[in-house]
């Protein structure tokens, strides 16, 4: 592949990646409130479109045109620049996700996703972590308590968890061997007898799987976990004192964590992409898309299921919960796994 | 597929490490300091991405850019910072620095003059190997002793951490 | 695949590692009041194990791990050293935490940990190894030494030698990192044979210079040693009976091999190495430093503290003399420098009672009246320290002087004589204060316990056995510097 052609493609995969992302985010939004609205015995957004379906786009236009209000009591760089680091480090991580397997269109051999780097994985956990600075500098250039607050806990909150969660993974890095995410699906191709799938879930990572499942709820400040906007106490949080777009650009940032924690739990534990294939070749193309998506799909379902379904944690317990039960479990997991591969071989 | 545009980011890299680097010692703000402080860390892990060692740009990311400096933002973030910018730093050592950064200055030049005919005219094409794999086989192999015992230093550090910092053991 | 020997060849750190993690997973589950005695006592186990392990690994000799650990009879003479050391400290601290109400499960814990950094040390043949396992035994001392955590000067003990030891430890690392780029290794072996193919470059010789100024901070010698009082004092004391004496002879061992070993083809053709003169002058300044500071002390830990550096300085100068009956004159030093010293601060450490109360001369006045027993095993340490004949300490002068004569050494040696007479008047000051003044106060004398008792008979034992019969021990040393140097 020429320079010229490599570019080309990498920009149409970066701007097709974004679009749906962000459509993603706003239709998450959707369903969000349609869903809680349902198990809360309401209807959610019938008014702006069919079942509400245009209630994203009236949002967005709303977020838009709002007064954007700068109080006057905070640090004017970092105050402007929190939400687009929050932004930004949210959207970087879709760079290395990959969404399905390779394909040939108008006669380019590419794989789906934007580039396949070997360090995948570390990528990912690398950006999440500096993440945390959008919400910490948020809350700190707020100059205002509840914002600080905010912000302490969310920090607090995602340091503590960011260890149970990668130390979640590491079984899975054992037992395939690679820190490239598309090597790790690509190990988890194929079915025992003929039905069970190669999982690995199925291959033993059922604990590591549910400590990283809660600890990726921490991670993107969702209920039960979402003690850093809890707003009985905090008003809202670390982003108290934003307003229109630079709100709306934590709001987004949160939607598209969600979506990277979703697409990790696909890859690594639910086998990414595989399925069963069928039909037609340009079927055969498109489907292992559609199964990572009907994945994570199900897991933003999940998501809006526990919002609508769970109160929320007190502070201790929240800590105690992430040091005393997901880390020893995470590290059980990662020893009874490496046990088991070292007699294997 | 060849790396493009090598000494742009070399160059770009190591002077945001060092205008970073002047930063954290010359704002007297501590955030602002710490915040300085991450875009060194970053721009090195570029540096280590530039001489095919993801694994340890990685690590540099997660441990020191994503994970020491937000605790130390933690903490700075709970200091009353007027306070500290109020406050005049007591051990000026201008004529110290000056006199070290000259002598490094002359040493660095004197290296540069002396060192043309050592170091080799062209850096060297390193290999794209399986770069992360090769440090575990390291780490696991011949450097074991070392790797292990270095956990019972992080352990008899936890302990000593807790020993001094909690107020009832 | 890793061969069993190999694990046997660091057998008693793995034998206190265990034993330090059964300690830290029992503590939470016994009631805090009487978690002492369980405790210590499997800490105790715990190092006679490694005892044992030591004497055990004596018919395994030979390199682990990919050479980066050797058994000799050097490491494992250092190796008894220090675990020996740790099980008399374990000993004598039982009634000691329950006075000063100390947390046995850390305390315990720390000390076994500790002592596995000091064993690696003596067995490691690789720097980065060697930085670790010092590490290990500094960062537990440091720790060890603020164990009294309402006593502010405790606190400030701990602190200033966590700093100031922290900064020590950097400059032996720069010294094993330009160490690495003098000769393109970081394993002592191979370090030599550089060293002989290519001549000492001067990198090396700044190498060699800033890796004595981390060492030398450890061992207290001069002019790194102006921490050591104010620490010395503010520590408990059973935990300076142990910091004195074994992480700093575990530092000497890494000195001996770092030093020797990768000079030892100019040693044996019978040059000076390049190290020559920072050794001499640091044992000359710290004699006299040490002394001189000892004289005017009122405060019994602080005049121990200054006799400490004098008598870093004293080791120092068998590192002058020659190497073969240097390094075993050196080994003999530390032996009974051990013994005599941890007995010393034994008896300091029962007497200075809760809250470490009676530390100064005045509190000692009159003690040969009150305490017969612990007065006079105190003036054994003691005259010990000083070198009078039939106590070990004599022997241990003995050598270490007649090993600088054998390599024309004479004005150090005058150095040293001359110190010895100084040394001699303060330790006698001690001496005279228990037996010839009457008390001017009253203080409560405790019943000795059980495990202070013992630890004193076996230094007490030790002291004598080193000061009648020294030819064994001496012969067993003599044995490990002719393996050191080959």
């Amino acid at each position: 592949m020429t320079l010229g052609t490599f570019i080309i493609v990498s920009v149409i995969k970066i701007v097709i990646a974004l679009f749906v992302l962000l459509t993603g985010v706003a239709y998450t939004v959707w369903l969000e409130r349609k869903l809680v609205g349902r198990i809360q015995n309401r209807w959610g957004p019938t008014r702006v479109g069919p079942f509400g379906l245009l209630q994203p786009l009236a949002d967005g236009a709303k977020f838009l045109f709002k007064e954007d209000i700068t109080p006057p009591h905070v640090y004017k760089p970092l105050y402007i620049a929190a939400p687009m680091i929050a932004m930004i480090f949210a959207v970087t991580s879709m760079a290395v996700i990959p969404i399905g397997d390779w394909v040939t269109v108008a006669g380019v051999h590419t794989p789906l996703q934007i580039t396949d780097v070997n360090i995948g994985l570390l990528i990912i956990l690398g950006i999440t972590s500096i993440g945390v600075y959008g919400i910490a500098l948020a809350g700190w250039a707020s100059n205002s308590k509840y914002s600080l607050l905010g912000g302490l806990r969310a920090t607090a909150q995602m340091i503590s968890y960011e260890v149970a969660l990668g130390l979640s993974l590491v079984g899975v890095l054992i037992l395939s061997g690679t820190f490239s995410l598309r090597g790790i699906v690509d190990a988890q191709a194929g079915t025992w007898w003929g039905w069970l799938p190669k999982w690995n879930f199925f291959q033993g990572q059922f604990v590591a799987f549910f400590v990283y499942l809660m600890a990726a709820f921490a991670e993107t400040n969702r209920v039960p976990f979402d003690l850093p906007e809890a707003e009985t106490e905090l008003v809202a949080g670390y982003h108290t004192e934003y307003s229109a777009m630079k709100f709306a650009m934590f709001f987004m940032a949160e939607y598209a964590n969600m979506f990277t924690v979703a697409c990790l739990a696909s890859l690594l534990f639910l086998g990414g992409w595989h399925g069963p294939l069928f039909g037609p070749t340009w079927l055969q193309e498109i489907l292992p898309v559609f199964w990572f998506a009907l994945r994570v799909f199900a897991f933003i379902f999940l998501y809006i299921w526990i919002r609508g379904t769970l109160p929320r944690f007190r502070y201790d317990q929240l800590m105690k919960f992430g040091w005393k039960v997901l880390l020893p479990l995470a590290v059980a997991n990662l020893v009874i796994t490496g046990l088991v591969v070292a007699l294997r071989a | 597929m060849n790396p493009v545009a090598t000494p742009f980011f070399f160059y770009f890299l190591s002077a945001m490490a060092l205008i970073s680097g002047v930063l954290v010692i010359t704002r007297k703000n501590p955030v602002h300091s710490a915040i300085a402080l991450i875009f060194t860390l970053l721009s090195l892990a570029g540096l280590y991405l530039m001489l095919y060692a993801p694994f340890v740009a990685g690590v540099q990311i997660i441990l020191y850019a994503g994970g020491i400096m937000v605790l130390f933002l933690f903490v700075i973030m709970l200091v009353s910072v007027s306070r500290v910018e109020r406050e005049s730093q007591f051990n000026k050592q201008w004529l110290v620095g000056i006199a070290a950064t000259a002598a490094l200055g002359v040493l660095f030049i004197l290296v540069y003059a002396k060192g043309k005919s050592v170091f080799p005219e062209r850096t060297v094409q390193l290999p794209e190997q399986l770069n992360t794999q090769q440090v575990a086989v390291w780490l696991y192999g011949t450097y074991m002793l070392p790797f292990e015992i270095a956990s019972l230093l992080l352990l008899v550090a936890i302990v000593g951490a807790v020993v001094m910092a909690k107020k009832r053991i | 695949m890793i061969a069993t020997a190999d694990y046997i060849r660091i057998l008693p750190e793995i034998v206190l590692t265990l034993f330090g993690l059964i300690v830290m997973f029992v503590d939470p589950l016994l009631p805090e009041s009487r978690n002492v005695k369980p405790l210590g006592i499997i800490a105790l186990i715990g190092s006679l194990g490694a005892v044992a392990a030591s004497i055990y690994q004596m018919r395994y000799p030979g390199p682990a791990f990919w050479n980066f650990v050797v058994v000799d009879n050097f490491s494992i003479f250092f190796h008894l050293l220090v675990t020996i050391a740790a099980a008399l400290v374990i000993m004598a601290s039982f009634e000691y935490l329950r006075v000063q109400e100390i947390r046995a499960g850390e305390y315990f814990g720390l000390i076994l940990f500790g002592t596995v950094g000091m064993a690696l040390m003596s067995s490691a043949v690789e720097l980065v190894l060697i930085f670790i396992a010092l590490e290990i035994s500094s960062i537990s001392t440091y720790i060890l030494a603020g164990f009294r955590r309402r006593d502010a000067g405790s606190v400030e003990s701990s602190l200033k030698y966590f700093l100031l030891g922290s900064f020590a430890t950097a400059f032996f690392l720069y010294g094993i990192a330009l160490m690495f780029g003098a000769t393109g290794s970081t394993d002592i072996p191979q370090i030599a044979s550089a060293l002989r193919l290519n001549g000492a470059p001067l990198l090396a010789y700044v190498a060699y210079a800033l890796m004595f100024v981390g060492l030398g901070f450890k061992i207290a010698s001069a002019p790194f040693h102006v921490w050591t009082p104010d620490v010395y004092e503010g520590a408990p004391s059973p935990v300076v009976a142990f910091m004195s004496t074994a992480p700093k002879m575990a530092v000497f061992a890494v000195l001996l091999r770092i030093l020797f070993v990768t000079e030892s083809p100019s040693l044996l053709a019978g040059s000076r190495p390049v190290w020559f003169w920072w050794v001499w002058g640091s044992a000359a300044v710290s004699m006299t430093l040490g002394n001189l500071g000892a004289l005017v002390q009122n405060n019994v830990k602080r005049m121990l503290a200054y006799s400490a550096i004098a008598h870093a300085g004293y080791l120092l100068v068998a590192f002058a003399a020659a190497p073969e009956a240097g390094i075993s004159a050196a080994m003999f030093y530390a032996a009974s420098y051990t013994a005599m010293n941890l007995g010393a601060f034994i008896v300091v450490s029962h007497f200075a009672n809760a809250g470490e109360r009676y530390v100064t001369l005045d509190d000692y006045t009159g003690l040969g009246r009150r305490s017969p027993l612990l007065a006079m095993t105190l003036t054994i340490f003691l005259i010990s320290l000083i070198g009078i004949p039939a106590t070990a300490g004599f022997f241990a002068k003995f050598y270490v002087f007649s090993a600088a004569l054998k390599a024309n050494l004479v004005w150090l040696t005058i150095i040293a004589v001359v110190n010895s007479a100084i040394g001699a008047y303060y330790y006698l000051r001690v001496i005279v204060a228990m037996y010839m003044r009457d008390s001017t106060q009253e203080i409560p004398v405790m019943r000795v316990p059980a495990g202070v008792t013992a630890t004193l008979l076996c230094s007490v034992a030790a002291v004598i056995y080193l000061g009648i019969l020294p030819g064994r021990v001496l012969e067993f040393a003599t044995r490990s510097a002719q393996s050191l140097l080959r």
